[in-house]
């Protein structure tokens, strides 16, 4: 069963042609990669596909439903979140805060059951805390909630919006370089986490440049070069691409 | 913490004798540019006063990052003491006390003060939470507490509304008023949404001043009933005092709900950082649209209080210098910080009454503040880590 | 009327493109709205009574007319371009790497400050400029154009162009224009980017300095609060003709004092402060990029 199925996004900027005719399908449960080298348009589809761009043309669709267009925040209504390669934390925010925002939409009350304080709003407000421990604890972050997010430190801070990310509850968690910049002992972390999302039951899609992290933990890996889709695959079949080789090219990738 | 000790005392003495003539020289040059205003012998004075004011700067500025540290750790302590659930309780019942007898023991003229205080407190706070806790830029606050004003000041005029029924309707306008103002500039980012909001506040202002047979022009509207509460009488002024602290209790218990609620969480999440909000759910624009109204609707309440404090409205009260009033008590208690800018706005208020020969320097320290506080204290005197803080800590 | 409202606009309009000029040379190199900029103008206005009057004093106008009228210019522009410069090295320069609103905010601060300021040192009173032009003048279509207002056009005309050729043709105005298209970039090539932006803010003051003098010249009344309302509208020229271009500051000038004159002469004048207002707000709303459509080249 396909959990995502993206029918020939395109995206130019001004002529640029960042994404074109891309088309690729993940499975439910699944945990896929996107690589390719700087600039292939990697990122660029993650906008697309959460609503940051609208494309130039073609179709997302999420368990049937097409999204390609729709506001971001829809879109994370439908069951997507990300993170982002530049953190992008509320920094002013504790980090349990961080948590309970993204957990926005589960919210019924509004401002005046927020100000009347009933029942049902206590509630609420202690599940989406409650949940936000657990999240936290997901990624080993329980005894830093009530830390400003803006101390943490750069690994931390990674793992944080992963916990954000997953609090919206989504079915296609999409991460932007979990690991960029992290030491081996970090990353080593970051594939564990991406492990037991998907022991959740949650489908990942991740951004990577280390091989050893593409190779080690995705079943499927989509290869982008200058905004094309160049390979899609299995690891192995991909390592004995020649395209891929050749986009690589004078690059050990897979030492 | 003292500054480093002297290991080349030789080159430490030759940079401060040149920073020494340096600081000499923006007094002379300070001293030029009022030359022209004031003449020869004030520049003069001028000159002086500066040099030896720097001259002294520079011998204590060890002390004063002592004391800058001391004023630090002390408004940390006063943070903390308002923070902790325990203490506040029972400081909180004491001074609510306190506030509830004053009207049997302040004078007059005091009391006075204490409503004005109470009305500004009220816009703060309403400010604040498109300012401090959204991240939005409003320069035509006065707009809608104008509208609040005039909406009492005219149905009770005109149509002989009492107060009470009066007050949901002001508050409503005002906020309707903000949401009027965000719909459209809420395309607009930061300093271009700033520019719109104040012309949408002078074109309020203009509209006052020029549509003379409704509004009653420049003149204002006078004759404004005062409110009766379940048939006490414990003169007018102490009257006004106990409607004014209730709305000020209301404005606080309401604001900080809503700052503690899925609704002001996303309100710092888009301050924070808009797109990211977006993509954890948040729907960016209605929020920011939430902000404005539910801001302007406390400038809606002071508004009519404003009017049956002064029995008279006119649109001089409303000027832009009255907006960036406001938004100077925001910042000076600290952007999106709630005990922050209601001390920001006793300061502003209560200052230039007790010292009456500052009155005359008012707006002038308030322009020198405004800078001052941007370049070296920007998240105000107890803003930055606190309010957000208190949330993990209760409930 | 309508070419005497066309001719009072045109004049008002030139004297919105000075200013207009400073808003938007400082907004293409520091994206910053120069909210004090209209102080600088009302600061130009008062030196220039300060300074005529000086003169008158000393009996240096009845000796020559045209000395102390230059003199005066000459002065006020240099005083003012020192409190450009003043304003920008205080309020500005330590906040150049602050969130986006602290800069507008000490601008604001700023703006408040030097009104006050000007205010404790010169009255709450207006002050007078005294006539010195005859009131005579040409006469176009049935409408009259005076003296004055003859020099007031033509004067701004000169200065706009000169200063398009200072911006095309000299070493500064390349530098400025490569600090406004990227300001790291600039820096990484060896301009310097303080000095850049120093210029920028003498320049953009000693042209508000010449605005606020002709008008003094032109009302023959100057208060401490004109630079408020002055300075919107001279923003609000500098977004109509597309903020960051100087050839649309130019147009945007005119052509908001075109619209006020004419507004006021056939709509109503009560209103006419409002006119600013409304068209700053349509324009940002429906053309946030003005209506000249701004090119980088032309940006400064």
């Amino acid at each position: 069963m396909h959990i995502l199925e993206v029918r020939d996004i395109t995206k130019h900027f001004s002529g640029i042609k960042a994404v074109e005719d891309v088309s690729f399908r993940v499975k439910e449960g699944a945990v896929a990669s996107i690589i390719g080298p700087n600039g292939a348009g990697k990122t660029t589809l993650f906008n697309c596909l959460t609503g940051l761009t609208k494309p130039t043309k073609g179709s997302i669709f999420l368990s049937g439903n097409n999204i390609s267009g729709l506001a971001p925040h829809r879109i994370v209504g439908f069951g997507i979140a990300r993170t982002f390669q530049n953190i992008r934390l509320f920094r002013e925010m504790t980090v349990l805060e961080n948590v309970l925002v993204s957990q926005h939409l589960r919210i019924r009350s509004g401002m005046v059951g927020a100000v009347i304080r009933g029942r049902e709003f206590i509630r609420e407000e202690r599940e989406i805390r409650d949940r936000a421990f657990e999240y936290l604890e997901l990624v080993g972050l329980e005894d830093a909630a009530d830390l400003p997010s803006l101390n943490l430190p750069y690994g931390d801070q990674r793992r944080l919006e992963i916990a954000r990310a997953l609090a919206t509850e989504p079915k296609i968690l999409l991460l932007d370089e979990p690991t960029a910049g992290m030491n081996p002992q970090e990353t080593l972390g970051i594939m564990e986490i991406i492990k037991r999302l998907q022991g959740l039951g949650k489908t990942v899609i991740f951004i990577e440049h280390d091989m050893r992290v593409v190779m080690g933990i995705s079943e499927a890996i989509i290869v982008l070069d200058h905004g094309v889709k160049i390979a899609e695959g299995s690891p192995d079949s991909i390592k004995n691409d020649p395209l891929v080789i050749e986009a690589y090219i004078g690059r050990n990738i897979f030492a | 913490m003292m500054t480093g000790t002297g290991e080349y005392p030789a080159k430490r003495k030759k940079l401060e004798v040149l920073n020494r003539a340096w600081f000499i020289l923006a007094a002379l040059w300070f001293s030029l540019l009022l030359l022209p205003f004031k003449g020869l012998k004030p520049a003069l004075i001028l000159f002086f006063v500066l040099s030896a004011v720097i001259l002294f700067m520079q011998y204590i500025a060890g002390f004063v990052r002592v004391l800058t540290a001391r004023l630090h750790a002390l408004t940390g302590r006063f943070k903390a003491v308002s923070l902790s659930h325990t203490t506040s309780l029972t400081v909180r019942a004491s001074f609510l006390a306190v506030l509830m007898v004053l009207p049997f023991l302040a004078q007059d003229y005091f009391l006075d003060v204490v409503v004005l205080t109470g009305i500004y407190i009220i816009l703060a706070l309403g400010l604040n939470v498109i300012v401090g806790f959204t991240g939005l830029l409003h320069l035509g606050f006065a707009a809608s507490y104008a509208i609040g004003a005039y909406t009492y000041a005219l149905l009770n005029t005109k149509a002989g509304l009492g107060f009470w029924y009066s007050l949901p309707v002001c508050a409503g306008l005002a906020a309707l008023s903000g949401a009027v103002i965000a719909l459209p500039a809420l395309r607009l980012k930061g300093d271009y949404l700033a520019i719109v909001t104040l012309g949408f506040g002078e074109i309020v202002r203009l509209i006052l001043n020029n549509w003379d047979t409704f509004t009653g022009g420049p003149n204002g509207i006078s004759g404004i009933a005062v409110p009766y509460f379940f048939g006490i009488t414990i003169g007018r002024l102490g009257l006004h005092y106990y409607i004014t602290l209730m709305a000020v209790v209301l404005t606080y218990v309401v604001v900080k709900r809503v700052r503690r609620s899925k609704t002001g969480r996303a309100w710092i999440a888009i301050r924070e950082d808009e797109v990211c909000a977006a993509t954890m759910g948040v729907n960016t624009m209605r929020y920011k649209l939430y902000a404005f109204a539910f801001g302007s609707f406390w400038a809606g309440l002071a508004g009519a209080l404003f009017a049956v404090k002064m029995q008279f409205v006119s649109p001089e009260s409303f000027t832009f210098i009255e907006s960036v009033l406001i938004l100077c008590m925001v910042i000076l208690g600290g952007l999106g910080s709630i005990p922050g800018v209601i001390v920001g706005a006793i300061i502003l208020v209560m200052l230039p009454e007790v010292l009456r020969e500052v009155q005359t320097y008012r707006m002038l320290a308030l322009g020198a503040g405004l800078i001052i506080m941007m370049i070296f204290r920007p998240q105000g005197l107890l803003g930055g880590w606190g309010d957000e803080r208190r949330e993990t800590k209760d409930e | 009327m309508f070419f005497q409202q066309f001719i009072n606009g045109l004049t008002v309009g030139s004297v919105y493109a000075l200013i207009a000029l400073g808003y938007t040379m400082v907004y293409g190199i520091l994206e910053l709205i120069n909210f004090a900029h209209g102080e600088i103008y009302m600061l130009g206005a008062y030196l220039g009574i300060i300074f005529f009057g000086f003169f008158t004093l000393t009996g240096l106008t009845s000796y020559s007319l045209s000395l102390s009228l230059a003199l005066t210019i000459i002065l006020s522009t240099a005083f003012c371009s020192a409190y450009g410069m003043t304003v920008e090295r205080i309020a500005y320069r330590p906040l150049r790497n602050a969130p986006r609103l602290s800069p507008l905010i000490s601008a604001i601060g700023m703006s408040i400050f030097l009104q006050n300021y000007v205010m404790l040192t010169q009255g709450a009173t207006d002050k007078v400029f005294p006539h010195i032009f005859s009131t005579g003048g040409f006469t176009l279509f049935g409408a009259t154009a005076t003296h004055l207002q003859t020099v007031i056009i033509l004067f701004s005309l000169v200065l706009m162009v000169s200063l398009h050729l200072f911006i095309r043709r000299t070493r500064m105005g390349k530098a400025m224009r490569a600090t406004a298209q990227d300001r790291i970039m600039a820096s990484l090539v060896g301009i310097n980017v303080d000095t850049v932006i120093i210029v920028t803010f003498v320049i953009g003051s000693g042209l508000a300095a010449v605005a606020g003098i002709m008008v003094a010249m032109y009302y023959g009344l100057v208060n401490y609060s004109i630079g408020y309302m002055a300075g919107i509208k001279a923003f609000t020229a500098a977004v109509l003709g597309g903020i960051g271009s100087i050839p649309g500051a130019m147009f945007g000038g005119i052509l908001l004092g075109l619209v006020e004159s004419l507004g006021a002469g056939y709509i109503s004048t009560e209103y006419k402060d409002a006119y600013a207002f409304m068209v700053l707000i349509v324009i940002l709303l429906i053309r946030p990029s003005g209506i000249f459509k701004k090119s980088a080249e032309e940006k400064v």
